[in-house]
């Protein structure tokens, strides 16, 4: 039940924090690629690998809270979708596949630097 | 021909910049569907957990089923149910954004990856992808039909 809450809590703080953060990169760029969706999902992909390569160094309670609570609820998969299937109805189709190859490879390449940074700190 | 926001989350064309930045009953709604959302992706996990080094299922079907439901939800909101205010910031930035996950995604592939599976994880990364967005297309099509049929 306390692990449940854990997640909650983090689900409370992380889903708000998406919208905050989408809100100010939106109002910053003005245009059709959905940058703030990318930002929030590749931030939580780099703060999530920091976590999973400090898996053995951090308390299980740290990695509900602010892995599974937290990064996933600030980082989104239906949102990315929506995104990417409005941009390819709406006619700008390279923009679509932009934003699938460029926020599979950048949240990839952030899990594996955040894993890299917290494995170099704790080994 | 554009419908609705391309960002389900926020689109400032469409919410209008004059709009308070940050309502704090929105922000409510979307705290409390993003807590739902995660505490609902917990759980599906804690049932139905993924061996180490095998295909994440779990987070597969979470991805695919939320985004097969954002697909419906946009389309009511933004075509049927256009007076309701708090039902996508509730519902859409908060449930299904809590419930899906881009950052276990990415995890779950480093990880096929590090322990030397990398072709379930390039299976894994191709289905996600695939079924997401074809979860997105078949509903959001499907709404706008059935919505099509009744108002007909």
């Amino acid at each position: 039940m306390t692990r449940l809450l854990l997640v909650i809590a983090g689900g409370l703080i992380g889903a708000p924090l998406r919208y905050i953060a989408d809100r100010a990169v939106q109002a910053r760029h003005d245009s059709l690629f959905p940058w703030g969706t990318f930002s929030v999902n590749v931030v939580g992909s780099l703060i999530l690998g920091f976590l999973v390569g400090a898996s053995s160094a951090l308390p299980h309670d740290v990695q509900l809270l602010v892995g599974t609570g937290f990064c996933g609820a600030l980082t989104t998969y239906s949102t990315f979708s929506y995104e990417t299937i409005r941009l390819y109805e709406d006619r700008a189709r390279f923009l679509a596949v932009a934003n699938v190859t460029a926020s599979i490879v950048a949240g990839l390449g952030s899990v594996f630097l955040g894993a890299a940074v917290s494995q170099a700190i704790w080994s | 021909m554009p419908r609705g926001p391309v960002d389900s989350d926020v689109d400032l064309r469409v919410d209008g910049r004059a709009q308070r930045a940050y309502d704090p009953v929105i922000l409510g709604a979307i705290a409390a569907g993003g807590a739902i959302g995660a505490a609902a992706r917990y759980l599906v996990g804690l049932g139905w957990p993924t061996p180490p080094g095998g295909f994440p299922v779990s987070t597969l079907v979470i991805n695919v089923v939320g985004c097969g439901l954002i697909g419906i939800l946009m389309v009511l909101v933004t075509d049927v149910l256009t007076r309701q205010r708090l039902l996508r910031p509730f519902l859409g930035t908060g449930v299904l954004g809590g419930f899906t996950t881009f950052s276990t995604y990415a995890v779950d592939i480093q990880q096929l990856v590090t322990g030397r599976h990398a072709g379930i994880a390039l299976l894994y990364l191709a289905t996600t992808v695939l079924g997401a967005l074809l979860a997105v297309r078949a509903t959001v099509s499907a709404t706008r039909a059935l919505i099509t049929w009744r108002t007909r």
